[in-house]
C-alpha cells in the first residue's frame, strides 16, 4: 500500500502538535502535583518538620505501586477513572490523565530525593537566621535543588514523550498514533521512519533545553 | 549575656541514652571571646546549638540576653535568633546564591527595605575584605573566603552575640590566622560577644579571654585563658596546653635524660611576675642546693610571659622537701615521674 504524502504531512504536523501538547500539559500538571507530593514526603520523613508517619508511608507506597506497572498497563486499568474525571478514555486529554498520574508520582520521587540530598548544615544555617519552615522550603530547599530537579524534569519529559506513544495507542493521537496506524499495522517502513526521526528530534530539544537551564542552577 | 544553668541534653540513639551535655553550668559576659575546647564527641557542639535553641535542653536553663529561650514562642525565637549569629566549619553558604545573595538573605528574613539592604551588604563586603566577590558564587571561592562570607552574613543583622562552631578547622594554618583577626576584629569593632568552640589550643591561645574544657559532655576545668594555661588543673586539660606549648617530654627523649641525670626531676612553671625574678637560684642558694636546667621553653601568653624548665636536683641534696615546699609558695613545682608530667 502506498502512502499518499500530499496528506500525510499535514498528519504528522497535526500529529507531532499533539505529543507536545499532551507532554507539556502533563509535565505542567505533573510538576505541581509532583512537587506538592514529594515535598510532603521529605517534610513528613522521620526527624523532619512535620514529621509523620502515617503520610510518608501512604504516599511512599503510592509511589512504590505506581512506579514499576508497566505504562500501557497502567492506562488500561486506570480507564474507569479516566472515564470518570475526563468523561471519556479517547483522545488527548483522556490520555494527559493517565500521564499526569504516573509522572506525578515519578517526579514526587526525584523532588525528595533532591531535596533530601541538601546539605543538612544549609538548612541549620537558615534556620539559625530565623527562617520560618515556609520560608525554608521555598527559599533554601528547593532553591538549592533546582539544579538536579530540573534535570530529573527533563528525564521525565523524556519518558513523557514515550509514554505519550504509548497512549497514543489507546486513543490519544499523537505521533504514537500515527506510527501505530500507518506503519505497524499497514506495513509502511517510511511512515516508521519519520515519526522515529520526530520523535528523535522533540527527544534532543528536551535533552538540549533541560541540560541548558539546569546548568544555570547547578552551584556546588 | 549568655548563662547556662545546670543545663543537660540527652539523645536517644538506637535506645541508648547520650549525655551529649551533661549539667553545665557557665556564664559568658557580654563583650568577652569565650573559648570552649574539648576532643571530638565531648558535646561542644551541642552546647553551642543550646544557645539559639537548634537543640532544646532536656533539663536546665539557657538565658540570652536575660530571657530563657527555652520557654519562647516560636516566632519570637526567630526574632531572636536574629541577634545571634551562627558560623560553621563546613561554612554552609547557599550554594545557589551568590555572595551579596547569601549576605542579603538574613536581611531579606528581617524583611529590610532593598536599597538599605545594598548598602549593608556592601558595608559587610568591605568589613571583611571581599568587595570584588558579590557576584561570584561560593564553588568559586577558597575555604578562608567563604568563611569571610560566612561571617559576614552572620553579622548581617547586626546580632549581640557570634556563635562560631570549629570556625576554623577546616583551614590551613595561615588562613586560620586571618580568620582569627578577622573574629577580633569582629569583637572590637562591634562589641559582639563570642562564643566559640575548638578542638585546637591555638584558637583559644590567640583570641579567648576565657576558656571552658570540656568532656564526656561535662566542663571540667574554666577560668581565664592565661590562668588555665598557668595552672592546668585537669590531665585533659594539660594535654592540650602542651599540644601548643611544646613543653613535654617525649616518653623517649625522657627516657634519655633519667639514664643521664640521676637526680630527682621537676617541673616548674613561672607565670606573670615570677618569670622576672630569680626565683629558683635564690630558694636554691638559701638551701644550698645545686640544681641542673635541662629542658625548658618560654611562651608569651596574652601579653605576659609564661615558662616552663624542667631541673634537675641531685640524689643527695640534703634538704630536698623543705627547698621544694618554698619554691611551690612563689611558682607551680611538679615532680616529674613520667613523659605526661
Ligand atoms: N542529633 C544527635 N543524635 C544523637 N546523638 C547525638 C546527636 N548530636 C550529637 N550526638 C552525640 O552527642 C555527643 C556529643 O556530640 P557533639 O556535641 O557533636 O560533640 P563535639 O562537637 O564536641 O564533637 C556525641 O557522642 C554525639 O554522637
Ligand atoms: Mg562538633
Amino acid at each position: 500500500m502506498k502512502v499518499d504524502w500530499n496528506t500525510f504531512w499535514p498528519r504528522i504536523l497535526e500529529a507531532t502538535g499533539q505529543t507536545i501538547t499532551m507532554v507539556i500539559f502533563t509535565l505542567i500538571f505533573g510538576a505541581i502535583l509532583g512537587l506538592v507530593i514529594g515535598l510532603l514526603l521529605f517534610v513528613t520523613r522521620k526527624g523532619n518538620i512535620l514529621e509523620n508517619a502515617f503520610i510518608f508511608s501512604l504516599l511512599n507506597i503510592a509511589i512504590n505501586i505506581i512506579r514499576p506497572v508497566p505504562f500501557i498497563i497502567f492506562l488500561v486499568t486506570i480507564s474507569p477513572f479516566t472515564r470518570a474525571v475526563i468523561g471519556t478514555t479517547i483522545g488527548t486529554w483522556a490520555a494527559i490523565f493517565p500521564m499526569t498520574i504516573v509522572a506525578a508520582f515519578v517526579i514526587a520521587r526525584v523532588v525528595e530525593n533532591n531535596l533530601v540530598a541538601v546539605d543538612p548544615g544549609i538548612i541549620e544555617a537558615a534556620k539559625a537566621m530565623g527562617a520560618s519552615p515556609v520560608q525554608i522550603i521555598v527559599g533554601v530547599l528547593i532553591m538549592e535543588a533546582l539544579g538536579p530537579l530540573i534535570l530529573g524534569l527533563t528525564f521525565m519529559t523524556v519518558a513523557l514523550i514515550d509514554f505519550s506513544a504509548m497512549a497514543g495507542t489507546v486513543g490519544g493521537g499523537g505521533l504514537g498514533d500515527l506510527a501505530m496506524t500507518y506503519g505497524y499495522q499497514r506495513f509502511d517502513g517510511s511512515v516508521m521512519l519519520v515519526t522515529i526521526v520526530v520523535l528523535i528530534i522533540l527527544v534532543q530539544i528536551a535533552q538540549f533545553l533541560g541540560n541548558t537551564v539546569s546548568r544555570k542552577f547547578l552551584r556546588r | 549575656m549568655i548563662k547556662f544553668e545546670s543545663v543537660s541534653k540527652t539523645f536517644l540513639s538506637q535506645k541508648k541514652a547520650v549525655n551529649a551535655v551533661d549539667n553545665v553550668s557557665l556564664s559568658i559576659a557580654k563583650g568577652e571571646i569565650y573559648g570552649v575546647i574539648g576532643f571530638s564527641g565531648a558535646g561542644k557542639s551541642t552546647l553551642l546549638r543550646l544557645v539559639n535553641l537548634l537543640e532544646k535542653p532536656t533539663s536546665g536553663r539557657v538565658v540570652v540576653n536575660d530571657r530563657d529561650v527555652t520557654s519562647i514562642p516560636s516566632r519570637e525565637l526567630r526574632q531572636l535568633r536574629r541577634r545571634i549569629g551562627m558560623i560553621f566549619q563546613t561554612f554552609n553558604l547557599f550554594n545557589s546564591r551568590t555572595v551579596y545573595g547569601n549576605i542579603a538573605y538574613p536581611l531579606k528574613l528581617a524583611r529590610i527595605p532593598k536599597d538599605q539592604i545594598k548598602a549593608r551588604v556592601a558595608e559587610l563586603l568591605s568589613f571583611v575584605g571581599l568587595e570584588d566577590k558579590a557576584d561570584q558564587y561560593p564553588e568559586q571561592l577558597s575555604g578562608g573566603q567563604k568563611q569571610r562570607v560566612g561571617i559576614a552574613r552572620a553579622l548581617a543583622t547586626s546580632p549581640d552575640i557570634l556563635i562560631c562552631d570549629e570556625a576554623t578547622s577546616a583551614l590551613d594554618p595561615e588562613t586560620t590566622g586571618e580568620i582569627l583577626k578577622l573574629l577580633k576584629r569582629v569583637n572590637e569593632e562591634y562589641k559582639i560577644t563570642i562564643l566559640l568552640i575548638t578542638h585546637e589550643m591555638h584558637v583559644i591561645r590567640s583570641i579567648c579571654d576565657r576558656v571552658a574544657v570540656m568532656e564526656n559532655g561535662r566542663v571540667i576545668e574554666e577560668g581565664q585563658v592565661f590562668d588555665i594555661f598557668a595552672n592546668p588543673q585537669k590531665q585533659t586539660t594539660r594535654n592540650f596546653i602542651s599540644s601548643v606549648q611544646n613543653d613535654k617530654l617525649s616518653p623517649k627523649l625522657l627516657e634519655t635524660l633519667k639514664k643521664s641525670h640521676k637526680g630527682r626531676l621537676y617541673r616548674i612553671v613561672f607565670r606573670g611576675g615570677a618569670t622576672s625574678e630569680p626565683i629558683l637560684s635564690q630558694t636554691a642558694r638559701k638551701y644550698n642546693a645545686d640544681f641542673n636546667i635541662i629542658y625548658g621553653s618560654i611562651n608569651e601568653l596574652q601579653g605576659q610571659l609564661f615558662g616552663s624548665l624542667i631541673v634537675e636536683f641531685p640524689e643527695r641534696t640534703p634538704q630536698l622537701e623543705p627547698l621544694i615546699h618554698e619554691l611551690s609558695q612563689n611558682v607551680e613545682v611538679r615532680e616529674v615521674i613520667d613523659h605526661e608530667s
